[in-house]
């Protein structure tokens, strides 16, 4: 009873990643899966094909590389604008700021099937030919929004005296910029380009809408769910997670190595905070 | 020591809106002098000193480098480095990038040199790849000024450089500090609150209020002769008792004041009409039991009064001693007597000498 109570947290903690890795395990492991009939849902017999012949269901592979170009176009676009929107956010004071303040929330918040309907309205009235530029340009708009609201955030961190001291030290604005501003500011940037390019990779709905005859990886998946998922989309999705997880654990390597760094503290200098008081008194 | 000019601030002027935060300022601080601006927050100090850096405009007059006006310049362009409050450490730099940053700045290819012996300067040599957030306060505020004074600048402003740090470091620092403007020979523009501090760093003080500067001179010379009545109790404390001019003979004034008459010389007399505040630091007023009144010297002012309050404060005791008007005066005693002190309620006499008393403007 007294264990329990002691290991109480711990359990209840290991039990809830349980929940939340089943269905990433159950993907990983069908992608070994040798499915019986067409419908790649119970154990079978285990299997390396898929993973030996990634691209051998027609279509998977190809829209696998057209998912991957859309987020890296759209990301790469909506990153350099998002930017430099939260940098005209945080830095000028301008007409129509507090509006546009509000109004980048706005993609955030309207519900996708909306969004995707209302675009493809638009694209349609416009006579615009559906295809990839239509979902990139869908993309760009509703990556922009995260990516404003992620470097605004690291912006309005980042102390307004280093900036100062900068120009103080004889940079120009512009090497102001470059060796002070975007150092500090490029961790919120990449982060926001990470998650743009993983909204992108993900969409669905919006895609869907906009996509006209091209076929994403999400678009592939749900046309295929209809007939019978190959493992090869087991096996893709097992490859992006992995991929996810390297860059996770690499991060967390660098972060922890620096923390380490930082426990050798130097001893001299410092008074105990008691003299202080004393002092003081 | 390098040829350095004056700092010259003329006729210098900055408004928020309706708030002007400096007000017709003109002021020459010599060159190679440690100068302290102080007063209370809010009093247009900083302000002062953003714009000798360039970092505010101001809303009229000039500043000046010897003759060479700075006004119109740039932050990255004047020869002028400052030393934030808090700082302001390139958190993504290193100890030794973050002194060379300015050198960096200028174009200038070989820094491993210079860098170096700054970083000797302030005894940081081993620290020189640590990044700022492994130093303690005191490290950091030393790179914050080898970072500044890298640049060989004509003038070193320092924004309340010690106020992050505990009292022991402080005066550490203080005397840091000092020890490096005089080796440097840089004009060093030191602006604090801390009266005590700019008292024992500063060659020449002065003291702000509102805008405008209330007095300046040696901490010495300002100390004992404050001119205005803020002074007098921003710059330690003082006794102030309001009265009347009575007359003058010859280098005396006396003043009468609550039935009680008081003498001061008429060159520590600021007040120009008849009325008139006397002022004496307490350090400067002796106690004396009502019984020994016989013994205060003749000349001195005197003033009857009852202890109301004793706190002893280790190297000295506070008292607090009503007049017989009602009014509370501090008194300083040294820890240095033998025998009982005064305690609450003893009839006591106060006294000082003619020289210690001021007269000021009420």
């Amino acid at each position: 009873m007294n264990w329990l109570r002691k290991n109480l947290i711990a359990i209840i903690g290991i039990l809830v990643l349980i929940y939340l890795f089943i269905p990433i395990a159950v993907i990983a492991v069908m992608s070994f899966n040798k499915p019986e009939g067409k419908f790649n849902i119970s154990w079978n017999q285990f299997s390396t094909d898929a993973w030996q012949n990634l691209c051998g269901v027609p279509g998977v592979c190809d829209s696998f590389l057209v998912s991957i170009q859309i987020g890296l176009i759209s990301t790469v676009v909506a990153t350099i604008f998002g930017t430099m929107i939260a940098f005209a956010l945080v830095r000028y004071r301008f007409r129509g700021r507090s509006s546009t303040n509000l109004l980048i929330f706005l993609p955030m918040a309207t519900p996708e099937v909306v969004m995707g309907s209302s675009l493809l309205a638009l694209f349609l009235n416009l006579r615009f030919p559906l295809g990839e530029v239509t979902v990139i340009i869908a993309h760009i708009m509703f990556i922009i929004s995260f990516v404003v609201v992620t470097v605004k955030a690291r912006l309005q961190g980042l102390d307004p005296r280093l900036e100062e001291a900068a120009r103080d030290l004889y940079a120009s604005p512009r090497a102001t910029f470059r060796y002070v501003t975007l150092p500090l500011v490029l961790p919120g940037i990449i982060g926001a380009a990470l998650l743009g390019f993983a909204l992108s990779f993900d969409d669905f709905i919006i895609s869907f809408f906009n996509a006209g005859t091209l076929v994403t990886f999400p678009i592939f998946i749900w046309g295929a769910a209809q007939r019978g998922i190959p493992v090869q989309v087991n096996a893709l999705a097992t490859l992006v997670f992995l991929v996810a997880l390297v860059v996770v654990l690499t991060s967390q390597f660098v972060s922890y190595r620096r923390r380490k760094s930082l426990e050798i503290l130097p001893e001299e200098d410092r008074s105990p905070a008691t003299v202080d008081v004393m002092s003081r008194s | 020591m390098r040829q350095v000019d004056d700092l010259r601030l003329d006729h210098l002027t900055k408004s928020f809106g309706e708030m002007t935060a400096v007000d017709d300022l003109s002021l020459t601080i010599p060159a190679g002098s440690f100068f302290a601006l102080v007063g209370a927050s809010g009093c247009g100090k900083t302000t002062t000193l953003r714009m000798v850096a360039g970092l505010e405009d101001p809303t009229s007059g000039r500043i000046l480098i010897g003759d060479r006006d700075i006004t119109g310049m740039r932050a990255y362009q004047r020869p002028v480095n400052t030393v934030f409050q808090s700082y302001a450490l390139f958190p993504h730099l290193d100890i030794y990038e973050n002194v060379a940053f300015g050198l960096r700045r200028r174009g200038i290819k070989d820094v491993k040199g210079p860098v170096e012996s700054m970083l000797d300067l302030v005894e940081l040599g081993p620290m020189a790849r640590r990044k700022p957030s492994q130093l303690s306060g005191g490290q950091q505020q030393r790179v914050a000024v080898a970072r500044a004074l890298i640049n060989e600048p004509e003038v070193l402003l320092l924004d309340e450089p010690l106020g992050a740090l505990d009292l022991k470091l402080r005066r550490q620092m203080q005397i840091e500090l000092k020890r490096i403007q005089t080796e440097v020979g840089t004009t060093f523009v030191h602006v604090t609150h801390d009266q005590e501090e700019a008292m024992t760093m500063a060659d020449t003080v002065a003291v702000m209020n509102a805008g405008r500067i209330e007095q300046m001179g040696y901490p010495a010379e300002v100390y004992e002769l404050p001119r205005t009545l803020f002074v007098a109790n921003f710059l330690g404390q003082s006794n102030i008792i309001s009265g009347a001019v009575a007359g003058s003979d010859g280098s005396m004034v006396t003043v009468s004041a609550h039935g009680a008459a008081f003498r001061l010389p008429g060159d520590r007399n600021s007040a120009s009409g008849a009325a008139i505040l006397v002022g004496v630091r307490p350090e400067k007023v002796t106690l004396l039991d009502a019984v020994d009144s016989a013994r205060v010297p003749a000349p001195h002012n005197r003033v009857d009064g009852t202890v109301t309050d004793v706190s002893y404060t280790g190297v000295s005791t506070q008292y607090l001693v009503r007049t017989p008007w009602g009014q509370e005066l501090t008194v300083f005693e040294q820890n240095d007597i033998v025998g009982d002190r005064a305690a609450v309620g003893d009839p006591v006499v106060m006294h000082w000498a003619v020289e210690h008393t001021f007269g000021l403007e009420p």
